[in-house]
């Protein structure tokens, strides 16, 4: 009796572990998926090369600066202006302010976001202090630069792109390795 | 087909060999015992549950804060959904399942007994782990019964872990019962019981057996990726770790809207059992019953994201998760007009469990508009998170699913107990339910389309009137349940003796064994006609 119905159950139990991995696949799914349609509105996580093709002069698109630190961030966070107007091409160089107000170092990390999603395709960063971990002693300040264009293939419904960028505390998870501009400092 | 009566009789008295006293309860692999543990369990669930509910709307009675804490009502808001879910609409489902599947198609008993045994027995403790977190210092899960992060992971007290357990147990008791089911269906058909002459209630529940076997294991990855987001940094949903909490969301209701499906096609099932007996007709349509079930079931995979239309998505995404919502709604409406098709010209009577199955089909259909108007994206802007959306999904789960519970239980205790139910107490509680019922849902729709929102321990002035009005219909309709609960033990203990066909118009193989059911039945399959 049990050995009829044994051949059904495992290949059931089979589809049910299967599942269990295909909720974890979804992770890195989901990622390739918000690549390819930027629908989170993450941006790249690596540089973008500097070869913006043509200047389309003719357009203009506003680009509007968010950064806040997240609830648990002690540091002061904020971009040196709020808007700045930019042709599609145009290589723009941003700065953002960062300062540790407590008297230990901390390490940041920034995440940007692109509303709306769907124009975080368009918008590359040739150089940015969130593509690394920042470190910053206590009392210190900082600049810290983002250099980026607007790509010219930026469909036409778009006319302001909105920035954002959180900033983590991730001094507990901090390996050490990563902070290359901490030389910025001051 | 009628040789199993007599048969059945001679057998009841070789193998009624069982345990006495608890052992019997403990240790039994009998499909009958199973089933009715999983029924009193559920109905253990439902007042516990509904007890919560009490709270949620004593302290919405009147605006401004009365009797709990803003983090005590959230703890109920969440446990209360927690609960209905997965304690009494599910295990209530998997109890009528052990009960009536081997009898509707012949078998002996359920494929793998121990297993059966294992998967009731897993699920008390499972919610013991839950409703013991509410003693925590700190309190219960307070996040919504659907734990979006980053609420479940930051900002969550530590009972999460303990709610991160119980739904791992529920979800294997789950999946092992939806095993079950499947393997008994595909493997104990009597012969001749093909495919399309199985009842419907064995269609439905086979293919709810699939959707739990596929999406129960991602519910449990998810829960696993909260804790272990929660206690073992990782940083699946947590942007400053490269995560995403919308992939919560996604992975959430992929799981959750095969879900909702999961609550309600076993209750089209039970109510195209009860039509027609009560309309002395065959069911109509039975093939497009089939074939709208399997197409329900495979598009509830498609359509997850009408949940979440104000994340934000490309416009392409919203109009085809909207199109695929409202395409849920064809079969849909397939099913509905079956069944209105099933009475027309019947000889129609109207006792408790069909009175229950009408309710179903009127009340569940609004509860489908009402799903069909938050499937419109730019509208959903406005619904989305309101009391609209409570009114919606306690017209498909109260009225839907607990209506269709209710209305198979009058319908197949009689089996259970060989004796008939107070017919004239059965009808008290069906219309105090019913008019209650309404008057509880029915006013949510109007204030959450002013703009009240869902999950808040107080509101605005406006919504004072029409919040009073619907607490007085939630404690009409919870006290209307203790009728329930006095009819189902008077049932118990005796009453008019019940015949095997128990109802004039009813057919399939449950009815040809005697009422009450003997311990074992079919042990010798019937032959199908």
């Amino acid at each position: 009796m049990a050995l009829k119905h044994k051949p059904l159950t495992v290949k059931l139990a089979v589809i049910a572990l299967a599942m269990f991995g295909f909720g974890f696949a979804l992770v890195p799914l989901y990622d390739v998926f918000c690549d390819l349609t930027g629908l989170n509105g993450k941006t790249a996580v690596t540089a973008a090369t500097a070869e913006a093709a043509q200047i389309d002069i003719s357009r203009e698109v506003v680009i509007e600066f968010i950064a806040r630190p997240n609830k648990q961030m002690p540091w002061l966070f904020q971009p040196e202006v709020t808007r700045m107007t930019v042709h599609p091409g145009e290589i723009h160089i941003m700065n953002y302010l960062a300062e540790n107000p407590t008297d230990k170092m901390i390490v940041g990390q920034a995440v940007p976001s692109v509303s709306p999603g769907q124009a975080a395709l368009y918008f590359h960063k040739i150089e940015c202090f969130c593509f690394t971990q920042q470190q910053l002693a206590g009392g210190k300040n900082m600049l810290m630069p983002l250099q980026f264009y607007v790509d010219p293939a930026l469909p036409s419904q778009f006319s302001t792109i909105t920035l954002s960028y959180t900033l983590y505390d991730v001094t507990s998870a901090w390996s050490g390795d990563s902070a290359t501009s901490s030389q910025l400092g001051e | 087909m009628s040789a199993a009566v007599t048969d059945h009789e001679h057998d009841h008295e070789h193998h009624d060999h069982k345990p006495s006293g608890i052992k019997r309860w403990f240790y039994t692999t009998n499909h009958k015992d199973i089933g009715s543990m999983y029924l009193i369990f559920a109905l253990v669930m439902f007042f516990i549950g509904g007890a919560m509910a009490m709270v949620i709307r004593a302290e919405l009675f009147q605006p401004g804060m009365q009797f709990v804490e803003p983090n005590f009502f959230n703890q109920m808001t969440t446990v209360h959904g927690l609960i209905m879910v997965f304690g009494a609409v599910m295990p209530a489902f998997t109890g009528l399942a052990n009960w009536m599947i081997p009898m509707m198609i012949g078998a002996p008993d359920m494929a793998l007994p121990r297993m059966n045994n294992w998967s009731f027995w897993i699920l008390p403790f499972a919610f013991l782990i839950l409703l013991m977190s509410l003693f925590m210092p700190g309190g219960g899960p307070s996040f919504g019964w659907t734990f979006y992060a980053p609420l479940s992971t930051t900002y969550s007290g530590d009972s999460t872990a303990l709610f991160v357990f119980s739904v791992h147990i529920m979800g294997i008791s789950s999946i092992m019962g939806a095993i079950n089911v499947i393997v008994t269906i595909f493997n104990l058909r009597a012969p001749g019981m093909t495919w399309m002459k199985m009842p419907l209630f064995v269609w439905t529940w086979l293919i709810t057996a699939f959707l739990l076997i596929m999406v129960m294991p991602v519910l449990a990855g998810v829960v696993t990726m909260v804790l272990t987001d929660k206690y073992f940094a990782t940083s699946f949903f947590d942007a400053a770790g490269g995560g995403d909490p919308v992939l919560f969301q996604h992975i959430f209701w992929f799981f959750g809207h095969p879900e909702v499906y999961i609550m309600i096609l076993p209750a089209f099932g039970i109510v195209s059992s009860i039509v027609p007996t009560f309309a002395r007709k065959p069911l109509f349509g039975y093939a497009s019953m089939v074939y709208a079930t399997s197409s329900i079931a495979l598009l509830s995979f498609l359509v997850w994201a009408h949940h979440m239309f104000t994340t934000g998505m490309p416009v392409a995404g919203a109009l085809f998760f909207m199109y695929c919502t409202m395409l849920i709604a064809v079969p849909t409406g397939v099913k509905v007009f079956n069944w209105v098709a099933t009475m027309w010209r019947g000889a129609m009577t109207f006792e408790v469990p069909m009175m229950f199955a009408l309710a179903f089909i009127v009340l569940f259909t609004i509860g489908g508009f009402s799903g069909l108007m938050l499937a419109i994206t730019p509208a959903d802007f406005q619904y989305h998170d309101t009391y609209f959306v409570v009114a919606h999904f306690h017209y498909v789960l109260v009225t839907g699913a607990v209506f269709s519970i209710i209305a198979g239980a009058y319908y197949w205790l009689p089996k259970w107990t060989g004796f008939m139910y107070d017919e004239k107490l059965g009808q008290w509680h069906f219309w105090c339910s019913l008019i209650s019922v309404n008057l509880l849902f029915f006013p949510m729709h109007f204030v959450g389309l002013a703009g009240m929102p869902r999950r808040i321990p107080d509101y605005a002035l406006q919504f004072a009137d029409f919040n009073a009005f619907i607490s007085i219909g939630g404690f009409l309709f919870g006290a209307s349940q203790l009728i329930f609960v006095w009819v189902l033990v008077k049932c118990a203990r005796g009453g008019e003796k019940a015949t095997a066909q128990v109802w004039e118009g009813a057919e399939g193989l449950e009815w040809e064994v005697p009422s009450p059911a003997p311990y074992h039945t079919f042990e010798t399959p019937p032959v199908i006609k």
